[in-house]
């Protein structure tokens, strides 16, 4: 089950086997608007849950971006560090962040639905 | 304190405006397509900014009036054509800068644009340093609309005749319905433009017509990277109470003639800078890569010793990176001087520059 999940820092999760795929949420890109400068963690370095795990900055700010996660960096988006417009295209998609070897599948389950994150971003927008 | 509305808030609204307080104003930092788009569309086409929350101060005056505000402002008013504009500042006895700010001579005075964060404490400045000599009015019911960009010409002329004829920092009255309209080819994007004041009543209307032929309305946010391209200063960034307008590298803004002859607020400060130079000094910084370095990022030289600080940093969308202004010692300030920025704990390499980072395309001698 390739269910996707969302944390309340607006990244979504993507796992498939024992490899997550982490992004931003479209809402977060609507939030910070014109993405121009991304930092993605090193790899091979091992983040724990909620911890920082990047930046995202746009003409107006730098947010941090965090791991709703722990977990081994696998692999990077090198696309969306050279062009950080891609982040504001396609952000569920293509403009994926980073790759994580999870260690315990169990904090997934502490991440939202799809359903879950919608209200959430509704009610958090207003 | 409730926050004000400028006259074009419902126009805002309606096209679709997120909103931020600013100086006291509800005013709109972008539109639906985002500040890269905004910024792109204005210096390629023409952008619209409500300027409005921006004093419109108006004092009225013959001779005594040009020798006051000369003991006021470091210009040489006695020369200055009616209808021409120049770019100048309201300092305190140690020269430093409480507003920056266009006076422009009228017929019976002088009309002094300032900045809205700024306005009412200078009205008050200015009102005790004049001795409440002359009548002076702070026009709430007029609104500032700024067009610019290179199309601006086409599109104001197709609404308003002959604005074709003014040159950069002139401008002159215009009929339109029968509204009076003062418009100066002005602006602060770097790019050629136009500032119209105009009735409250009248922006709307006045506005959507701008619309119609083709203009876009823009918001705080890309006048801030427009203007930051341009190597412009923005008060509260660059310029605030401890700088002065030498440390400021304005001093193309101060007229020769009084820099001979002093007698202005500050000038004694102001004239020894110029002769002896100043410990700190404004410039322009080219972070390498990509990375961006906001107000009061720290900057370090070569050998690590702390030189300076970042006074304004974001991405330039027509320059494809990022830019910044800050102040550094003066031994660093060399163009080409290596320097680094510590950003989120690390220090990243950079240059400082010439401004401004985009050239500016301003029309002169158009007749």
């Amino acid at each position: 089950m390739n269910e996707v999940k969302y944390s309340k820092e607006h990244e979504w999760i993507k796992l498939e086997g024992d490899i997550a795929t982490i992004g931003i949420t479209r809402h977060a890109t609507e939030l910070l608007g014109d993405i121009v400068f991304t930092e993605l963690p090193d790899k091979g370095s091992n983040i724990e849950k909620d911890g920082t795990a990047g930046v995202v900055e746009s003409t107006k700010a730098a947010s941090d971006v965090y791991t709703p996660v722990s977990g081994e960096v696998v692999d990077l988006n090198q696309s969306i560090v050279d062009d950080p417009s891609k982040i504001n295209q396609d952000p569920e998609n293509s403009a994926w962040f980073f790759k994580l070897k999870i260690k315990d599948k169990s904090e997934m389950d502490t991440l939202m639905n799809k359903d879950e994150y919608d209200k959430f971003a509704k009610e958090s927008s207003t | 304190m409730d926050t004000k509305k400028t006259s074009l808030y419902q126009l805002h609204q309606d096209s679709k405006a997120k909103f931020v307080e600013f100086a006291g104003y509800q005013m709109p930092i972008q539109y639906s397509e985002g500040i890269v788009e905004e910024h792109r569309f204005t210096r390629n086409h023409s952008g619209i900014f409500d300027v409005s929350h921006m004093g419109q101060l108006f004092i009225y005056g013959r001779e005594d009036l040009v020798d006051d505000l000369e003991r006021i402002f470091p210009l040489d008013l006695k020369n200055l054509k009616l209808n021409h504009s120049k770019y100048s500042f309201l300092m305190s006895d140690n020269a430093g800068i409480y507003d920056d700010l266009i006076i422009t001579k009228i017929k019976d005075g002088f009309l002094i644009i300032l900045n809205a964060a700024c306005k009412e404490n200078d009205y008050k400045i200015l009102k005790g340093l004049l001795n409440n000599k002359y009548k002076m009015i702070m026009d709430e019911d007029k609104s500032l609309i700024a067009i610019q960009g290179p199309k601006s010409v086409q599109i104001l002329k197709s609404v308003i005749q002959g604005v074709e004829n003014l040159n950069f920092m002139s401008g002159n009255w215009f009929t339109l319905d029968d509204h009076n309209i003062y418009v100066t080819r002005s602006g602060y994007t770097g790019e050629d433009g136009f500032e119209v004041s105009l009735t409250n009543e009248f922006a709307d209307g006045f506005t959507r017509r701008l619309i119609d032929k083709g203009a876009k309305l823009i918001g705080l946010g890309a006048r801030d990277t427009l203007r930051l391209e341009a190597g412009l200063c923005l008060y509260g960034h660059e310029l605030s109470k401890d700088k002065t307008p030498v440390e400021a590298n304005l001093k193309w803004a101060i007229s020769k003639e009084r820099i001979l002859k002093g007698n202005f607020i500050g000038s004694d400060i102001i004239i020894n800078q110029l002769n002896n130079g100043v410990s700190k000094i404004r410039v322009g910084i080219k972070p390498e890569g990509r990375i961006i370095a906001r107000e009061k990022t720290k900057i370090y030289n070569e050998s690590d010793l702390e030189i300076g600080e970042i006074t304004s940093g974001t991405f330039g969308p027509s320059v494809n990176g990022p830019v910044a202004m800050g102040y550094v010692e003066n031994e660093f300030s060399k163009k080409n001087t290596k320097i680094f920025l510590e950003v989120r704990g690390k220090k990243h390499p950079a240059t400082i520059c010439g401004l401004p980072f985009y050239k500016k395309s301003y029309v002169k001698g158009v007749n």
